[in-house]
């Protein structure tokens, strides 16, 4: 292995062979590492053994904060700050509110979904080793990659090498830091 | 494992000899031509990295002229008054209203199919999806000029923001017109949130692709340094799916809102319960038209007619068939309720205002002809009859045909908005009141400009985004599927 190196990179041509791939690296019991896909692989979280994402909370409390926000504003508006009688119509009213407090609880859930998303998985990164290395380019294009890193505890340059050669990966290689 | 067999097609090789389920099994390939999943790159990135075609520069050179008199036409009337505009008493709402429910109901079938055939698994929609958000947020933005302008006195158009104005007075929030701004601002920037969040995978695709120094920086950008990871793509994939979870509501309370502007006053032709959702399928009906009149031609020019198959168009026109057919059953309804209420004036505005006609049904009726019969009857022709030749599969697997039919539903649902708004308040309670509405050169050629803008912006996205969601349409393919043999399965759908 040559020095200053993040990772070992094996790539994979079939969906299938990623999966497989996957599951021998999951119950090995690497836990640095990861599987680089031009689209989502249906059925590669349970493979990899990745829990069920948190986005939700995130646009949950989102929605939440946005639904008051707007109870609140709207009360705040026409019934306490400047009082507007119109009509005998109550100052405030949940109905009269609800459609404006409705839309802002989407956009608050959305934002936070996106967002939420971005945080989870530390994006944006305008820096990753593995965007240097050439032929990772293909990982957007057609080829499967599964990379475990070295600072993993159960790295080992000749075993893990072997294992993914194993797994049938046919190109191997080191990524440089 | 080891051998994987070459199994997919490119284009040199047009035969595949793979052993797939059986016939009667195997669905309907979304992508044509059994294509490689690079080939799929290749050919939705080769639109952008080609050189401009003849006809883009043609056509961004109009669009971009009609542009510049949108906005000549705002200065005129920013500088001169609403009165450049048709607008008189009674009818003090025409055709920047019109343009606006015009407009904006256009962006709801991008929703529809980016969230609404999402959360129904029509896994169909990628190849149309992210063509269609463009649409709905270049549609919204020529919509949402439109109210801005309508007020009048422009510079005052911050008072439909929640800010305290110089006498500290904040909007006034049973108003439905103030819904409506938080409607459709929100509506803008969610449907800009999906789009940016769906095109993140397709940014790193162009990343990755990119020749040139200024290419790449721009793409790495805003790819938000975007790798595949899968723990990446788990996280995104939940985003997605809430974000098309919260899209749904939200189209479908949009429109609703827009509905309640009218629907809300007290006037006959608006004071409708059945608006909202009558206004929800008549925007997807133009939306869909909006689709097809984008999609037919583009999947043409830009040979894309693997990943848009006829099956794809023909998807769309049935869409436009069962929400065309939902249009003309309110249509029917609201006259029957108009008879069936009993209210004079209901009665009066629909049959002796809209529907009568000089040569059968004003005759019929013993009633002089409305002086809009004609924009009645083009909405019934282009939104009633003009969706039943859909049920015809020779219809629609003919592009020209479906082409010249989608511009039909546009007409028509402009009509429809034409004939809400102005035959409503045309003949009014007082028949002294009464006058004819007819638009100046300044309309029209407002309506004409927000067109330049549209296609402006939809031509520079054809230009640098990639204008089919690369990423979701590889994961249709069945080389996708590890439990499919061109995924690499092994027989018996083991991998």
């Amino acid at each position: 292995m040559p020095a200053n190196t993040y990772a070992i990179m094996a790539e994979f041509e079939t969906a299938a062979a990623t999966l497989h791939a996957a599951e021998k690296v999951h119950e090995a019991g690497f836990r640095n590492w990861d599987v680089f896909t031009p689209f989502p692989i249906h059925g590669m979280d349970r493979a990899m053994g990745i829990k069920n994402s948190k986005v939700g909370w995130f646009s949950f409390i989102g929605g939440c904060t946005g639904y008051l926000t707007g109870m609140l504003m709207i009360w705040f508006m026409n019934a306490y700050d400047y009082r507007i009688p119109i009509g005998g119509k109550p100052m405030f009213s949940p109905f009269a509110a609800f459609p404006p407090s409705y839309e802002l609880t989407i956009l608050f859930g959305s934002f936070g979904a996106l967002l939420g998303m971005l945080f989870l998985n530390r994006l944006p990164r305008l820096h990753h080793p593995l965007l240097k290395n050439r032929r990772f380019a293909l990982a957007t294009h057609d080829r499967f990659f599964v990379v475990i890193e070295t600072s993993d505890v159960k790295y080992s340059d000749a075993e893990t090498r072997r294992l993914l050669e194993s797994l049938g990966s046919r190109h191997i290689e080191w990524v440089e830091e | 494992m080891a051998e994987s067999p070459k199994t997919v097609l490119t284009e040199e090789q047009p035969t595949l000899h793979v052993q797939g389920p059986p016939a009667q099994l195997e669905r309907v390939p979304l992508v044509a031509n059994n294509r490689s999943i690079g080939w799929i790159s290749d050919r939705i990135a080769g639109v952008i990295e080609g050189k401009a075609p003849g006809w883009w520069k043609i056509c961004f050179g109009i669009s971009v002229t009609f542009m510049t008199i949108c906005f000549a036409m705002i200065l005129y009337l920013m500088s001169t008054g609403v009165g450049v505009w048709g607008l008189q008493h009674p009818v003090m709402w025409g055709w920047a209203i019109i343009n606006f429910v015009w407009w904006i109901g256009i962006g709801h079938a991008g929703t529809l199919i980016s969230a609404i055939l999402f959360l129904l698994r029509q896994r169909w929609r990628t190849s149309i999806n992210r063509a269609a958000e463009a649409m709905t947020i270049f549609a919204v933005m020529c919509a949402g000029i439109f109210p801005l302008i309508h007020i009048g006195r422009i510079w005052f158009g911050w008072w439909l923001f929640p800010i305290p104005n110089s006498y500290n007075i904040w909007p006034q929030f049973r108003s439905p017109l103030m819904w409506d701004v938080f409607a459709v601002s929100t509506y803008f920037t969610v449907s800009v949130l999906f789009w940016y969040m769906g095109l993140i995978p397709d940014l790193a695709v162009m990343r990755d692709r990119a020749k040139t120094r200024l290419r790449k920086f721009g793409y790495g950008l805003f790819s938000l340094g975007w790798t595949g990871s899968n723990r990446h793509w788990s996280n995104y994939e939940k985003a997605y799916l809430i974000l098309a979870g919260l899209s749904t509501p939200l189209v479908l309370s949009v429109h609703s809102i827009v509905s309640l502007d009218f629907s809300v006053s007290q006037l006959p032709g608006w004071h409708t319960t059945i608006f909202p959702p009558y206004f929800v399928a008549g925007a997807v009906y133009s939306g869909f038209g909006m689709v097809l009149t984008l999609l037919v031609p583009l999947r043409r020019l830009l040979k894309l007619e693997d990943i848009i198959t006829v099956r794809h168009v023909e998807l769309m026109c049935k869409v436009t068939l069962a929400t065309g057919s939902i249009v003309g059953y309110a249509y029917a309804m609201e006259f029957f309720i108009a008879w069936y209420s009993g209210n004079p004036y209901e009665r009066f505005l629909f049959f002796h205002n809209r529907a009568a006609d000089p040569f059968i049904f004003g005759p019929l009726m013993h009633t002089a002809p409305a002086p809009y019969w004609w924009a009645f009857w083009t909405m019934v022709t282009c939104n009633v009859i003009v969706p039943q030749f859909f049920w015809f599969k020779k219809i629609r697997t003919s592009m020209l045909i479906v082409f010249f039919l989608s511009i039909l539903v546009n007409i028509g649902m402009w009509f429809e908005r034409f004939v809400i708004v102005v035959t409503s308040l045309q003949r009014e309670f007082l028949p002294s009141n009464w006058s004819y509405y007819s638009p100046t050169w300044v309309d029209i050629l407002q309506y004409l400009g927000t067109f330049g803008l549209f296609f402006t912006f939809f031509l520079l996205f054809l230009r640098y985004v990639p204008l089919i969601a690369i990423a979701e349409v590889k994961g249709v393919t069945p080389q996708a599927d590890p439990h499919h043999p061109l995924g690499g399965a092994k027989q018996g759908g083991k991998h």
